[in-house]
C-alpha cells in the first residue's frame, strides 16, 4: 500500500512536466523578460524613464484608443452575440439551426489577421464589393463619411469575431438555465421580463462577466487584423509596440515592454474589477 | 550605328567570365560597341584579343603565388586573389541571406545569377522581414548555422548594428568607387543602391497622372493615395513624408511640413491609410502609391493590365539608399566576402541597375560609359533625379522621433 502511493505521487508530477515546462518557456519567461526589460535602459542600467514615457503622449492616446475599441466591441459583442445565441438555443428554434450557428461561430471566431482584413476591404472597402452595389444605388457610404480605415471599421471588423466567440463561449451557460425555472416561473405568474430580471440574468451573470472580460482582453490584444486594415494609422498599443520594436524607423526595445506592461496593468485592472464582481453574482448560483 | 546588344546579352557572356576583372572587362567591350563605327570595332576586336591574354595573367599568378589559403578572410578584399575567395566560399557550400524580397530591386534575379554562376546553395529567410529584424537575427542567432552571412539594411540600423559590433570589416574591391557619402569610414558598410520616392499610377482607374506633390490634393483623386506603410515603421513611407516636407516649403531638418501636408491630403479625403501593395495598386484598392521609383518601375512590366506609370514628383525629389554590411559572426564569411565582390562588380551593379535602382557606383559606371543604353532609357530622365536630396542619419532620427510625437494625432485616425 505504501509503495503504491510513493510510484503514483511522482507519476502524477512527470504527466504535468512538460505541461509547466510549456507554461515556463512561453509564457512566464517572455513576460519575466517584459518586466524586466521595462525597466531597463538602452546599456541595461535600472530606470523608470520608460514607465514615465509611456504616459505622454502619443502613447496615452494608443492606450485611450485601444482601451475605448476592446470595451466597443467586447460589450457589444457581448450583447449580440448572447441574444444570438440564446435565441438559437431557445426551445422552439429548430435543432438544427444551434448546430449551424455553433459551427460557423467555430470558424469565426478564430478568422482574424490579414485575411479577415483582406475580406472587409474587398467588401467594405473604397472600392468593395458592398460598396459599389450601394454607389450603384445611388448611396456612397464613403461620401457620407463613412470609412472602414478608421477607428469605427476596426471596431467593426473586430466584431466579426467577437460575436462568434461570445456565442461559443455564452452557450454553455445558457444551456445551464433549466427549462423547469422558466416553467416553475410562469406558473407562479411571472412575467418573462419578471423571469429575467429575478432569475435568468443572476444566474448568468458570472458567466457573462466571464465572457466579456474575454472578449475584452481578445480584442486589445490583436495586432494583426488592425494593422492589415489602416496600415498603423489607427493609434492601437499593439501596434505601437510593433513600430519600436520590429519596423525599419523607430528602434526603442525598452519602451515596447514598458507599453507591454502598461497592456499588463490595464489587464489587471480589468481582473480587479472583475473579480469582485463576479463573487457577488455568484451568490445566486452556489 | 554600333552594336545593340540586349541587356541580357551582355550580362550572360560577362557571367561566363571567371573572375569580375573579366567580366567588367567583357561589359566594358561590349557597352562600349554600342557607339562604335563598323571599322573601329573590327580594330578593337583585334586589339582585344591580345589585351585579355595580358589581362589574365598577372591575377592567375598572384593567385598562384599565394599557396595554402588563408584560414580567415582578410579585410580588404584586392589583398587576396579572386580566385581564392571563390575557393574558400566554395568550400563553404552555401551562404544565408535575409530579407531580399525577389521583386525588390531585382533580388530574384541577383539570387539566382549568384546561385547558377558560383555554385553555391543560397538561403533567403524571411523575405518580407524589416530591418529591425535583420539585426535582430544576427543577435539571437549567433553562433548558430542559419545565421544571416549578409544584410541590407536601412542607414540607421547599419550605423547601429555598426556601433553594436554587428557587423565584420571589409572593404571589397570596388569600395574607392563608391562616392565618400554612401560608405562607413570604418568598413562596417557601403549603400548598395538608391532611388527617390514618386508616385506609382494605375492609369486604368486614374486618367490625369499627379506630376507634384501638388496635384495629389486634386479632388479627382478621392479617396486614391496611399503610402507603403505607416511613416511610423516603413523607411519608405518616412521618405514619402521627407519628400512631401521637401515640395511644401520644409526641408531635410524639418519634416514638420511634410506632416502637415498628408494631414490636409486626409482631410480633403484623398489619403487612405491601407497599406498599399503591388497587388492593392493593381486591382485599384489604392490607384496611386507614394513608393521607391524602383519598386513602382517594377510593377509596370509585372502588372500590364495596370498600365501603371511612374511620376517624379517635380516639386520635392528626395532619395535614400540602403546598405550591404557583412555578419561578424555568420557561419559561411568567405560566401559573405564573394557576395559583396559579386554586387560590386560592374556585372552585379547592372542587375541592380536592370532592377530600376541606382547601384552605388552609378557615377563611376556612367563616367566610364559601361552603362548599356537600354537600361539608362528604362528609368526617367536624369534631370528628375538631378535634384535629388538625401538625408543625414542624424536627419533621420530626428525626422522619426517628430513623425513619432506628431502623425498620431494629426494624421492617425
Amino acid at each position: 500500500m505504501e509503495a503504491g502511493r510513493g510510484v503514483r505521487l511522482p507519476l502524477a508530477w512527470l504527466v504535468v512536466l512538460p505541461f509547466f515546462l510549456y507554461a515556463f518557456a512561453f509564457m512566464f519567461l517572455p513576460a519575466g523578460k517584459v518586466l524586466f526589460g521595462a525597466f531597463q535602459d538602452a546599456d541595461g542600467g535600472f530606470t523608470l524613464a520608460n514607465l514615465e514615457e509611456i504616459t505622454n503622449e502619443p502613447y496615452r492616446t494608443s492606450f485611450k484608443t485601444s482601451i475605448e475599441v476592446s470595451l466597443v466591441t467586447a460589450l457589444l459583442g457581448g450583447a449580440l452575440g448572447f441574444l444570438i445565441a440564446y435565441s438559437t438555443i431557445r426551445d422552439g428554434t429548430p435543432r438544427w439551426i444551434r448546430s449551424a450557428f455553433t459551427t460557423f461561430s467555430g470558424v469565426a471566431a478564430n478568422f482574424a489577421g490579414i485575411p479577415l482584413a483582406a475580406a472587409f476591404i474587398a467588401t467594405a472597402g473604397t472600392i468593395g464589393i458592398v460598396t459599389q452595389f450601394l454607389a450603384g444605388h445611388g448611396y456612397n457610404p464613403y461620401e457620407h463619411g463613412f470609412t472602414l480605415f478608421s477607428k469605427t471599421g476596426v471596431e467593426l471588423v473586430y466584431l466579426y469575431f467577437q460575436i462568434p466567440l461570445m456565442i461559443l463561449v455564452i452557450a454553455p451557460a445558457i444551456d445551464g438555465l433549466k427549462q423547469e425555472w422558466r416553467e416553475a416561473a410562469a406558473n407562479l405568474g411571472a412575467t418573462p421580463r419578471q423571469f429575467w430580471r429575478h432569475v435568468g440574468l443572476p444566474v448568468l451573470t458570472p458567466s457573462l462577466l466571464g465572457a466579456v472580460v474575454l472578449l475584452f482582453g481578445n480584442s486589445f490584444a490583436a495586432y494583426a487584423t488592425a494593422y492589415a486594415l489602416t496600415g498603423g494609422s489607427v493609434p492601437l498599443v499593439p501596434i505601437t509596440i510593433g513600430f519600436y520594436l520590429s519596423g525599419d524607423v523607430l528602434s526603442n526595445p525598452h519602451l515596447s515592454h514598458a507599453l507591454a506592461l502598461g497592456m499588463f496593468v490595464v489587464l489587471a485592472v480589468m481582473m480587479a474589477i472583475y473579480v469582485p464582481l463576479q463573487r457577488i453574482s455568484s451568490r445566486w448560483v452556489k | 550605328m554600333g552594336q545593340q546588344w540586349d541587356v541580357d546579352d551582355i550580362l550572360d557572356r560577362a557571367l561566363q567570365e571567371e573572375d569580375p576583372q573579366r567580366m567588367d572587362a567583357v561589359i566594358a567591350r561590349l557597352v562600349g560597341e554600342e557607339t562604335m563605327s563598323r571599322a573601329a570595332m573590327l580594330r578593337r576586336s583585334a586589339a582585344a584579343g591580345i589585351g585579355l591574354t595580358i589581362l589574365a595573367s598577372p591575377t592567375a599568378a598572384f593567385a598562384r603565388s599565394l599557396g595554402a589559403a588563408a584560414a580567415a578572410p582578410p579585410q580588404r578584399g584586392a589583398s587576396i586573389g579572386f580566385a581564392t575567395i571563390l575557393k574558400e566560399a566554395k568550400r563553404e557550400k552555401k551562404i544565408n541571406t535575409i530579407a531580399l524580397p525577389p521583386d525588390w530591386a531585382n533580388y530574384g534575379e541577383i539570387m539566382s545569377t549568384f546561385k547558377k554562376r558560383f555554385g553555391l546553395g543560397l538561403t533567403n529567410d524571411n523575405p518580407d522581414g524589416s530591418s529591425a529584424q535583420e539585426n535582430q537575427a544576427v543577435r539571437s542567432l549567433k553562433g548558430d548555422a542559419r545565421a544571416p552571412d549578409v544584410l541590407d539594411v536601412g542607414p540607421s540600423f547599419a550605423i547601429a548594428g555598426a556601433n553594436e559590433g554587428l557587423y565584420a570589416k571589409y572593404y571589397n574591391r570596388y569600395w574607392g568607387s563608391v562616392p565618400r557619402a554612401m560608405k562607413d569610414g570604418r568598413g562596417f558598410w557601403l549603400a548598395d543602391y538608391w532611388g527617390v520616392i514618386s508616385f506609382g499610377i494605375n492609369r486604368a482607374v486614374v486618367s490625369t497622372i499627379p506630376r507634384s506633390w501638388d496635384d495629389l490634393l486634386k479632388p479627382e483623386y478621392k479617396n486614391k493615395v496611399a503610402l507603403n506603410g505607416s511613416p511610423l515603421t516603413s523607411g519608405s513611407a518616412v521618405a514619402g513624408v521627407f519628400s512631401a516636407s521637401i515640395g511644401n516649403g520644409g526641408s531635410l531638418n524639418d519634416v514638420g511640413p511634410g506632416i502637415d501636408f498628408f494631414k490636409r491630403l486626409k482631410d480633403a479625403g484623398n489619403f487612405i491609410p491601407v497599406q498599399a501593395t503591388p497587388q492593392t495598386i493593381a486591382s485599384g484598392q489604392t490607384p496611386i502609391v507614394i513608393d521607391w521609383d524602383y519598386l513602382n518601375l517594377a510593377y509596370v512590366k509585372a502588372y500590364p493590365s495596370a498600365r501603371i506609370a511612374v511620376s517624379i514628383p517635380s516639386d520635392g525629389v528626395y532619395g535614400a539608399h540602403y546598405c550591404q554590411a557583412i555578419n561578424a559572426t555568420g557561419p559561411h564569411p568567405w560566401a559573405a566576402r564573394l557576395w559583396q565582390e559579386f554586387l560590386y562588380s560592374d556585372a552585379g551593379q547592372l542587375l541592380w541597375l536592370k532592377g530600376y535602382s541606382h547601384p552605388a557606383r552609378f557615377t563611376d559606371m556612367s563616367k566610364r560609359k559601361v552603362i548599356p543604353g537600354a537600361l539608362v532609357k528604362a528609368l526617367p530622365s536624369p534631370t528628375a533625379y538631378a535634384k535629388v536630396k538625401f538625408a543625414t542619419p542624424g536627419q533621420l532620427s530626428r525626422a522619426g522621433a517628430k513623425i513619432a510625437a506628431e502623425w498620431p494625432a494629426k494624421v492617425g485616425s
